[in-house]
């Protein structure tokens, strides 16, 4: 059996590296070097390790797939400055997403540094320098610390300085590694020595074709094996003139790649494209590099006397720094960069009445980029360790002026502080930002906090709680298991006899889990908080000697209570996350879906609708259930319990509804339209608007709660053709209002204190709406759309909904969320052609009015949202480009709450 | 004595259910956990499973016993945690070598048993070795993120003389799982190593890590790809998940497993994703039936459970695979 798993070199960082042939050279970043580069030694030696970081994010930001990392030089303690960088390097993932390289001549550096990566790294280098004994020894060790290794081109004699001696150590060294150590041999990569050309010693003149030919041998006889180099020694007689040194290099690397030189140290803002070296200078380098003439170095020197400009720098991206000032911060906090943090939030401080507005604005905007995106799995833990580092600086650079503010402008009683919180991310846990959120923002209420940071052992808070006198203990964490510490620490706090409240908070606690498993383990107040927002009010609530003593028991009521009910539950509820419920979205088959052009496309208006003919499109069940009778109409009115109350009602609700067509009191008008739309982004409806060519976009929910198998989860969405089916989809929107007037004749009703007859009227609107709705419905089935022309339902068929397609109305359980409404509105006009208004809350004044959209669809049906996760939450408001606040807000009622 | 790199290529091998989850039936008492031995030790060890294998052996043997009865043909000692570096909170060092030692001969002789019965089915012994709980690439500091809380000499250390003990006890595979540190793997692989070299034995290896959340990423960061080629330096009987995550949710992770390596691949899901209590309740239909998408698509050649599972998971898994092939192992070039 052949192995499918080819030999290649595969390295990592966070991810991976996989060098195969296909591959394009590897370009190793040399700058975090302190032999190649001036500054970065200067930093090393100052411990300016923060600004080091910069160097080599830089690298890897202009394109670096692997950092080689340098400490030799003898005023600096390379093992510790290599341990050290390497520790900071790791917790930087824009970094240390690529493989390192651990570079130094000494032994003891190099297997520091292998003990402190995870990925598979690249140690650079070894030799035979030293003897075969070394060199096995080392060999070895680097296979168990699990690297690849570069072996440089020198023996016990010296260094290879032509063809022969390159090919006969590298084979050596080869046969040795593989044959004796085991080693490898797709994790050997060898360095064949790039040395100066055109130096005007004849010796040199072969230097780089020795090099390229041996890159050659080396590829074609040592299998697997690859071929690497530092560049920028070839081009050393030609220090100070860039232009020259940078088509040196690009003519270098272009022979030197085809023979096989895969990977190499190369500075990407010393390269010029090969094809823009002009032809005169590209000329005279090859002669040169390929030793095709005698006098070449000659003629380089002199053709270079005519060559000068200046090196294109090609940089790392900073053009986010000319974005406004939030967006800004928030990519400083996402990226977890602090170069410009105090910069920028000195910038926000100067734009802000108060300092503390810079943390409750600008820093918790980005905090809640930063949040969504982990949740949604866009951001990773060392990320977001990183965003909450920048969060600490630019709140530590923001704290003197909040103290100053605090001295200018002292709030009553809080010159002692409001209160001493201690604050944990429990025991086996290292997750702490939502603490660190808490912590910043009750500390900017002037609460001081004791921060015990990340695994508290439990001993240990309660030791620090009782030793600080603190007010309240606050406990976050994560991964569930912190759960469990929770409850124990709870426990330990009722055996300690505490009586401060304890404050439950982080990703995987919930209400339910804090009422039904903490609550009960501490006679005191235990409340669950999961935002900042809420913490300052509860801390508050607690804290404040007027309030503190009904609020500890009313949060202890409400947690029995809440506990009772909860247990009673039956079943536990499962969400699948909205990636997996858009996976098991209803599935058409749009290939073979027969979708109907709509007759009319476009906005259509109904003004002084006939009232007559919604009479019998009206539903009388729901005009009973908003008395109070529960029943279905016709059977009511001959019910055992309430039929006579039904059908005296009916007779004085025919009595007025009579009077209202006769003398037209209320007036019916519409809006719909009908429009060209496509599914987009799973859960998008794009609509085009063809009378001013503009697009909409409504946003629909899925449901999210755990099915059975095979049944799928539905959105709206699915039942209009997703754009890249390639089909053309249609859908409606409509408002229809049968209100107009209602306001009047209820008025006059009760200025004659005739609430039953105000009532009456309100409850006839509404349903004349409803009738209106289902009648312009079934107007546009049969002929505004027209797909369902031979349509012919009774009422009743009608109220059981047995027609083709389905018109759900935002608010109600297809579409729960009212905000839709606002799309509906721009895009019909609704409120300039009809008078229907929305309120700050989103309903339709009149009242009598119903809006909505129609799916032709003979597959679409109405369903029920259900509840939904915070994820689909978060990725709503991000769709919709709200904040995550307004979407949780308008669609509280459906968010779980488990 | 049969071999499990042969056993290996025959059949898709089941690995055992979650230890903990069975202890937590017997409702042990903080005495039941000190035992005699234990009886006047000065911190609390209730929770300490691992020192079971001195203070109730008869019931790890049980719930051993009752995992090869559903069908497992690998079953885990009970160590996870037995290193001195997870056992410095009950301040139990000095017991690691027993604890190991003990749970290898209890597993040993109950799988023996299972072997003499069916021999056709032999059982085999893995030694599990947890991730510790300290991490060697992470800083536990939000505020120093080069700090470190333990070095790898550390680590492997205590490594080491784990896997001594676990093969003085007579295990047959070494099990390093729910890796969530790849730098921590390292150090058990690096510790294996000398063992092997010192012992001039070999020894199968499984490997686990753990995907921790919706990234895709172990907790230190790295990519299923990455962590792969992190500790593919060394033969491997098997690499492969568990923990963290139920059977569906480790269906990409796998895929990325199956398709770039040659060693085995291994899974013990959770049974499911853990309620608003840290409880499990996907029932053994359900987790079968997720189960099921892996050996449809050929991924699998261990597996097993984690957190949550029981026998009742176990056999309907093990009588699941009864009917798959393993995925075939790929071999060396030469």
């Amino acid at each position: 059996m052949e192995s499918k798993q080819k030999k290649y070199l595969k390295l990592s960082g966070l991810e991976p590296l996989v060098v195969t042939p296909e591959s394009n050279f590897i370009n190793v970043g040399e700058r975090t070097n302190v032999a190649g580069s001036k500054k970065f030694l200067r930093l090393i030696k100052e411990e300016k390790f923060e600004e080091a970081l910069d160097v080599a994010r830089e690298q890897v930001e202009g394109g670096a797939q692997i950092i080689d990392i340098n400490m030799d030089d003898g005023l600096i303690d390379g093992k510790a400055a290599m341990v050290k960088f390497l520790n900071l390097v790791i917790a930087e993932p824009d970094i240390a997403r690529v493989p390192l390289m651990i570079d130094s001549s000494k032994w003891e550096i190099i297997e520091a540094g292998l003990q402190v990566v995870q990925g598979k790294c690249v140690v650079n280098s070894i030799s035979l320098k030293e003897g075969e004994a070394e060199f096995i020894h080392h060999a070895k060790l680097i296979k168990r610390y699990g690297a690849a290794v570069i072996v440089m081109a020198f023996d016990e004699v010296g260094q290879a300085d032509n063809y022969e001696r390159r090919i006969e150590i590298a084979k050596r060294s080869y046969d040795i590694l593989v044959n004796q150590v085991g080693f490898p041999p797709e994790d050997i990569i060898f360095d064949l020595n790039i040395f100066p050309v055109a130096t005007g010693m004849d010796e040199h003149k072969l230097n780089a074709l020795d090099f390229i030919r041996a890159t050659k041998w080396v590829r074609e006889n040592l299998r697997y094996c690859s071929v690497s180099g530092g560049v920028s020694n070839v081009s050393f007689s030609f220090r100070g003139n860039n232009p020259v040194r940078e088509a040196m290099h690009s003519v270098f690397l272009y022979h030197a790649i085809k023979a096989g030189m895969n990977m190499g140290i190369v500075n990407p803002t010393m390269l010029e494209v090969y094809d823009d070296i002009p032809k005169d200078l590209l000329e005279h380098v090859e002669d040169v590099m390929l030793n095709r003439r005698e006098d070449a170095t000659e003629r380089l020197l002199e053709f270079a006397e005519s060559v000068v400009g200046k090196a294109k720098e090609s940089k790392v991206d900073n053009s986010w720094r000319e974005e406004p000032l939030q967006e800004r911060i928030t990519r400083a906090l996402v990226k977890g960069i602090d170069q410009y943090i105090e910069v920028d939030v000195e910038e926000a401080r100067q734009a802000s009445d108060k300092p503390i507005e810079v943390i409750e604005g600008h820093l918790m905007t980005g905090m809640n980029v930063v949040g969504d995106l982990f949740g949604s799995g866009k951001m990773f833990l060392p990320q977001v360790v990183k965003s909450a580092r920048v969060m600490k600086k630019a709140v530590a650079y923001l704290l003197p002026y909040i103290e100053e503010e605090k001295l200018a402008n002292p709030q009553e009683g809080d010159s002692e502080g409001n209160g001493k919180i201690l604050m944990a991310t429990v025991k086996g846990d290292v997750h702490d930002i939502g603490k660190n959120i808490v912590s910043v923002v009750l500390a900017c209420n002037n609460y001081e906090i004791i921060d015990l940071g990340v695994m508290v052992p439990p001993e240990k808070i309660i030791a620090e709680a009782i030793a600080q006198k603190v007010d309240i203990i606050g406990l976050s964490g994560l991964i569930t298991p912190s759960l469990d510490e929770m409850v124990h620490l709870a426990k330990e706090m009722q055996r300690n006899n505490f009586s401060i409240p304890l404050l439950i908070g982080g990703a995987t606690t919930s209400k339910a889990h804090t009422a039904v498993k903490i609550d009960p383990q501490y006679k005191e107040a235990v409340v669950h908080v999961n935002d900042a927002s809420r913490a300052v009010t509860v801390v508050g609530d607690l804290l404040q000697k007027e309030t503190s003593a009904a609020y500890k028991m009313r949060i202890k009521e409400d947690y029995d209570d809440f506990r009772d009910k909860f247990l009673k539950r039956s079943v536990k509820k499962e969400y699948k996350t909205i990636a997996q419920a858009r996976e098991n979205k209803f599935k058409i088959d749009w290939s073979n879906a027969k979708i109907k052009e709509p007759h009319m496309l476009g906005i259509q208006v109904i003004e002084g609708q006939e009232l007559d003919k919604l009479v019998p499109f009206i539903d009388w069940t729901p005009f009973f259930r908003s008395w109070e009778l529960h029943g279905k109409y016709p059977y009511i009115l001959t019910d055992d319990v309430v039929g006579k109350e039904a059908t005296n009602l009916f007779a004085d609700a025919q009595t007025m509804l009579k009077e209202i067509l006769v003398k037209k009191q209320l007036k019916a008008k519409a809006v719909f339209g009908l429009f060209p739309a496509n599914t987009v982004n799973a859960d998008d409806i794009e609509v085009r608007n063809p009378d001013d060519g503009n697009t909409y976009v409504f946003r629909t929910l899925r449901q999210q709660l755990q099915r059975r198998e095979g049944v799928a989860d539905y959105a709206l969405a699915d039942f209009i053709a997703p754009k890249e089916s390639g089909v053309q989809d249609y859908i409606g929107t409509f408002c229809v209002s049968t209100g107009f007037g209602t306001a009047e004749i209820a008025a006059e009703f009760e200025k004659n204190l005739d609430d039953y007859n105000s009532i009456m009227v309100k409850a006839l609107a509404d349903r004349l709406a409803e009738a209106f709705a289902e009648y312009l419905h079934k107007e546009v089935r049969t002929k505004y759309w027209g797909y369902a022309k031979d349509e012919n339902l009774s009422n009743e068929e009608l109220i059981k909904e047995s027609y083709k397609g389905i018109r759900p109305a935002p608010g109600y359980p297809a579409c729960p969320d009212h905000l839709e409404k606002l799309t509906i509105w721009e895009l019909l006009q609704v409120e300039e052609r009809i008078g229907v208004k929305l309120t700050d809350s989103l309903a339709m004044w009149p009242a009598a009015s119903v809006s909505g959209y129609y799916f032709a669809n003979p597959e679409a049906k109405y369903f029920g949202l259900g509840k939904i996760k915070e994820d689909q939450v978060a990725d709503f408001a991000q769709r919709k480009g709200i904040s995550l606040e307004m979407a949780k807000k308008w669609l509280a009622p459906n968010i779980a709450d488990d | 004595m049969s071999n499990i790199k042969e056993e290996i290529q025959k059949r898709i091998l089941v690995l055992d259910g979650a230890m903990g989850t069975m202890l937590q039936r017997y409702k042990f008492t903080e005495a039941d956990f000190r035992g005699e031995r234990f009886k006047d030790w000065h911190i609390d060890v209730k929770g300490n499973n691992d020192m079971l294998a001195l203070t109730q052996p008869e019931a790890l043997a049980e719930v051993h016993r009752k995992y090869l009865e559903a069908g497992a043909d690998i079953i885990e000692t009970n160590t996870f945690s037995s290193t001195t570096i997870a056992m410095a909170d009950y301040e139990m060092e000095d017991f690691v070598y027993d604890f190991n030692y003990e749970s290898a001969v209890i597993a040993k002789k109950v799988a023996e048993e299972y072997t003499l019965k069916t021999p056709e089915k032999p059982r085999f012994v893995a030694g599990s070795m947890g991730p510790t709980n300290k991490t060697a690439s992470m800083s536990p500091d939000v505020n120093d993120s080069g700090y470190r809380a333990i070095t790898f000499e550390e680590l492997r250390i205590a490594y080491k003389q784990q896997v001594e003990a676990l093969l003085d006890g007579g295990v047959d595979v070494l099990l390093i799982e729910t890796i969530t540190d790849t730098l921590n793997c390292k150090a058990a692989l690096f510790a294996i190593e000398e063992v092997k070299e010192e012992r001039n034995i070999d020894v199968p290896i499984m490997i686990s890590g753990t995907i921790t959340d919706a990234s895709g990423r172990t907790l230190t960061g790295q990519t299923a790809e990455a962590f792969l080629i992190s500790v593919s330096h060394i033969p491997l009987l098997s690499v492969g998940f568990n923990c963290a995550l139920g059977a569906k949710d480790l269906v990409p992770h796998l895929e990325v497993l199956s398709k770039k390596s040659e060693f085995g691949i291994s899974a013990h899901p959770n049974a499911g994703l853990p309620n608003a209590f840290g409880e499990y309740d996907q029932n053994p239909e359900q987790m079968a039936s997720q189960i099921k998408e892996y050996l449809d698509k050929g991924l699998i050649n261990i597996i097993g459970g984690c957190c949550g599972t029981t026998p009742a998971h176990i056999k309907a898994i093990a009588d699941l695979v009864k009917d798959y092939k393993p995925r075939p192992l790929m071999v060396e070039q030469v």
